[in-house]
């Protein structure tokens, strides 16, 4: 980043559309981490300007107002707060909804106290006329002292404008627009004469905020003005209601609502998607249809990537010198990656509809609906969003539990969502599901192996809420409980951002995951391509003398597979699965799947990728797809090892197993403790060990 | 009439006349929970609870446990 670039801070409550903002400023200039030490998300993004002007475009995560209550808001005030943060806004851009604006604007004149140059950007302009809203945009500025732009990011409109007032920031005031101090005046007066050289509402922040603000301390400030925590409380909710009557003011002026004209599409909406029968009806056919079409749809972008990466084993081994090198590559590299790569079309699928639920307004109703039944079992209505979300991908929808105000409600969520179907989980139930589940379908139009999926889908859930129930009775924690929860309106999707969300978060997943998968593969290569002792070194040497002992007649082919296998029996890695048989021998598995099994404890989709380079290790000429050699494993006695018991014992194994090192490193720093993830371990663990024992002795 | 804010029925609409503001998130005041402004109950979920509001234009749900908390005045 350079220093000539403008910073620029998008700031704006939740749903006000500032993701479309910060995507129509910077394309697919963006690039998303994390804060230091946090798990907040943190997007910047770069946009030129008119004029050869550049800017830097940060989008801080959405906040209702100044006054925290959650980590991510405090991101936003800890970086308004350090004016030498690197990312320390030259302008802000607090983005609004024209809807909304009344309640959008409580946040502006916080962050105009704060005396930087500030844009006000009204979005959803489009919306008005629907509305019967008219603005005086004039008096608007006049009164709230600074500039606006008002912007249709669906209609892309007012962009441009936008950009002009950001590259000419500098005349922007940095007045204040109103004076919250006088709320207080002998409060905030000695205050400013302790010190004299700061902000006072930047004082007001550090007093009151629990963030990091390098310069004063807040016990500096409290020692010489004290004031009770609920003497602050109520001076904060003073500031509030003062902060309305300006705004109230403004308004009554600057903005007109023609009831008449607005025709509420919404309110009848609401009446359906809220409805005691249709509500819960729609919310589970938009359910079933998500997994129904994930399951179909995804199948043919699936076999391709299959037969792709099969192909290129065999180019690789074909048109490589043979040694060491060609090996590791066909044989550990392209399968590893093969491994995560197909199963990209299902996870896009999955953000796809998640993403398409969230921007529509829809989750929220599926909140209020649920509530009341998830409250049963200890969690919240907001509970649903983490649980949903899980189906992604445990990571996101843990860090999304952060808007359950309740501790004890949230600790719960925390703890039982990973039991939800991951889409790492996916790619173990796709190649299972399609070995031990027939491809037919019953009534016509059902797939079962679709239904199989939606089974195991319906099992995570139920173990989480299962789960949860016994949390709740067990777990002694006491917290208030609070819950709003903001209804949005609805609104179609914008396709840019629903296509640029899939984009980002399958990414995130493909590199995430892709870069443990390889150095698994890599490893397990190694370990199956070499061993201890005789046994392995002269497996070539063993094998011959005995099979011209038991003379029979065989084709120098089939030699050949006796000695790989022998050879992997005996590497470190056969040694290893011997180890462990007694214990999974149980379940039904032999030493190769319980090697796979083992090495999915560090993430759950590298099950596929071990067991493709346990059977790619010694394979001579022909390269089958990976599915082809499992239906091709047999037992000792010669029956198909994936059968119908192995299968679901696994498929149960991993609905219920908490294989997932990154879960459990988010999970500690949610909690602020390792006790909580080591519990989620050792119960998970256990769940599915036990579920996956009674499947296979009673199928059996 | 005198009321709370979770008896009201499907349709009420109400000015808020006091918080019992210990007992309220302070984002809900910022969300315009504030005495003064209009207070329309739009929606009980099918179970009773929560209860969907429209609060001075904005639109959202809170439980019963948090409603009992405003006192309203109904006007229709
Ligand atoms: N009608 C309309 N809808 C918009 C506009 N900008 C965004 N939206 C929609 O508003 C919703 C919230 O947008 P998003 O960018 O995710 O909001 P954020 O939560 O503030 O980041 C989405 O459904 C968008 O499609 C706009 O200019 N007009």
């Amino acid at each position: 980043m350079s220093n000539e670039n403008i910073n620029v801070a998008l700031i704006g409550n939740p749903n006000v559309g500032k993701t479309s903002v910060f995507n129509a400023l910077t394309g697919l200039n963006q690039q998303v981490g994390n804060y230091p030490g946090i798990t907040v998300e943190k997007k910047v993004g770069f946009c030129k300007l008119p004029n050869h002007a550049k800017a830097n475009i940060l989008d801080l995560p959405g906040t209702y107002s100044l006054n925290a209550s959650s980590m991510d808001e405090n991101v936003v005030i800890e970086l308004l707060l350090n004016k030498n943060d690197k990312l320390f806004p030259d302008v802000a851009v607090v983005v609004t909804d024209v809807e909304n604006l009344k309640r959008n604007l409580l946040l502006f004149t916080q962050i105009k106290d704060l005396e930087i140059p500030v844009i006000l950007a009204i979005n959803m302009a489009d919306r008005m006329a629907y509305k019967g809203i008219s603005l005086d945009i004039s008096h608007l500025e006049e009164q709230l002292n600074t500039k606006i732009a008002l912007i249709s990011t669906r209609k892309k409109q007012g962009i441009e404008e936008l950009k002009q007032l950001i590259m000419s920031y500098k005349n922007l005031s940095t007045e204040p627009c109103l004076n919250a101090s006088s709320m207080d005046p002998d409060y905030f007066g000695g205050l400013r004469k302790t010190f004299p050289n700061e902000l006072v509402y930047k004082l007001w922040l550090v007093i009151t905020q629990d963030v990091n603000f390098r310069g004063i301390e807040k016990k500096e400030i409290l020692s010489e003005h004290r004031k009770s925590d609920s003497e602050l409380k109520r001076m904060q909710q003073k500031e509030t209601i003062k902060r309305y009557q300006f705004i109230n003011d403004v308004l009554k002026v600057g903005q007109t609502i023609d009831k008449e004209s607005a025709r509420d599409f919404g309110t009848k909406l609401d009446r359906i998607l809220t409805h005691k029968v249709w509500g819960y009806a729609i919310f589970f056919g938009i359910l079933f249809l998500i997994f129904q079409s994930i399951f179909s749809w995804s199948e043919v972008p699936m076999d391709l990537i299959d037969s792709a990466f099969g192909w290129m084993s065999t180019a690789v081994q074909e048109h490589m010198p043979p040694g060491v090198l060609t090996d590791l590559i066909s044989q550990g590299i392209i399968p590893g990656i093969g491994g995560i790569v197909i199963f990209i079309p299902q996870i896009a699928f999955l953000f796809l509809f998640i993403s398409v639920l969230e921007e529509s307004g829809y989750m929220s109703r599926v909140v209020f609906l649920m509530d009341k039944i998830m409250k049963r079992f200890g969690l919240s209505g907001k509970s649903v969003v983490p649980l949903i979300s899980g189906v992604a991908c445990a990571i996101p929808a843990i860090m999304a539990t952060r808007n359950i105000e309740n501790w004890k409600e949230r600790l719960i969520t925390i703890l039982v969502t990973p039991f939800t179907t991951c889409s790492a989980r996916l790619p173990v139930y796709t190649i299972i599901i399609s070995l031990v589940i027939p491809d037919e379908r019953v009534l016509g139009f059902l797939n079962i192996r679709g239904l199989m999926l939606m089974a195991l889908y319906a099992a995570g859930f139920l173990m989480a809420i299962f789960a949860a129930y016994i949390f709740n009775k067990i777990l002694k924690v006491t917290s208030k409980t609070y819950f709003v929860v903001e209804m949005p309106n609805y609104k179609l999707p914008l396709l840019r951002n629903v296509g640029i969300n899939v984009v980002e978060k399958t990414k995130a997943f493909v590199v995430g995951a892709g870069k443990i998968i390889l150095a698994i593969s890599i490893v397990l290569w190694f370990l199956a391509s070499y061993g201890p002792g005789d046994d392995f070194n002269n497996a070539d040497k063993i094998v011959t003398a005995q099979i011209s002992k038991s003379d029979a007649a065989v084709s120098q082919q089939e030699l050949d597979g006796h000695i790989a296998s022998y050879k992997l029996e005996n590497s470190y890695l056969g040694i290893a699965g011997k180890v462990i048989e007694p214990v999974i021998k149980p379940l039904g598995y032999d030493w190769k799947i319980g090697i796979a099994v083992l090495s999915s404890f560090a993430a759950r989709e590298v099950f596929v990728g071990t067991l493709a380079t346990i059977y790619s290790v010694g394979e001579t000429d022909e390269q089958d797809p990976i599915r082809e050699k499992m239906a091709a494993e047999r037992r000792p006695d010669g029956s198909k090892l994936f059968d119908l018991p192995t299968g679901i014992s696994l498929l149960l194994f991993y609905a219920f197993a908490m294989q997932c090192a990154s879960t459990l490193a988010i999970v500690k720093k949610e909690t602020n403790s390792w006790k909580w993830p080591a519990i989620q371990f050792a119960i998970m663990s256990a769940v599915a060990y036990l579920a996956a024992l009674t499947a296979y002795q009673f199928l059996q | 009439m005198q009321t709370t804010v979770d008896r009201l029925k499907k349709g009420d609409r109400a000015t808020i006349t006091g918080i019992d503001a210990d007992a309220l998130p302070l984002k809900l005041l910022e969300m315009g929970c504030l005495p003064g402004n209009s207070v329309e109950l739009l929606q009980i979920a099918p179970l009773g609870d929560p209860m969907y509001l429209d609060i001075n234009g904005a639109r959202l749900a809170i439980r019963k446990e948090t409603a009992k908390h405003i006192s309203v005045e109904v006007t229709s």
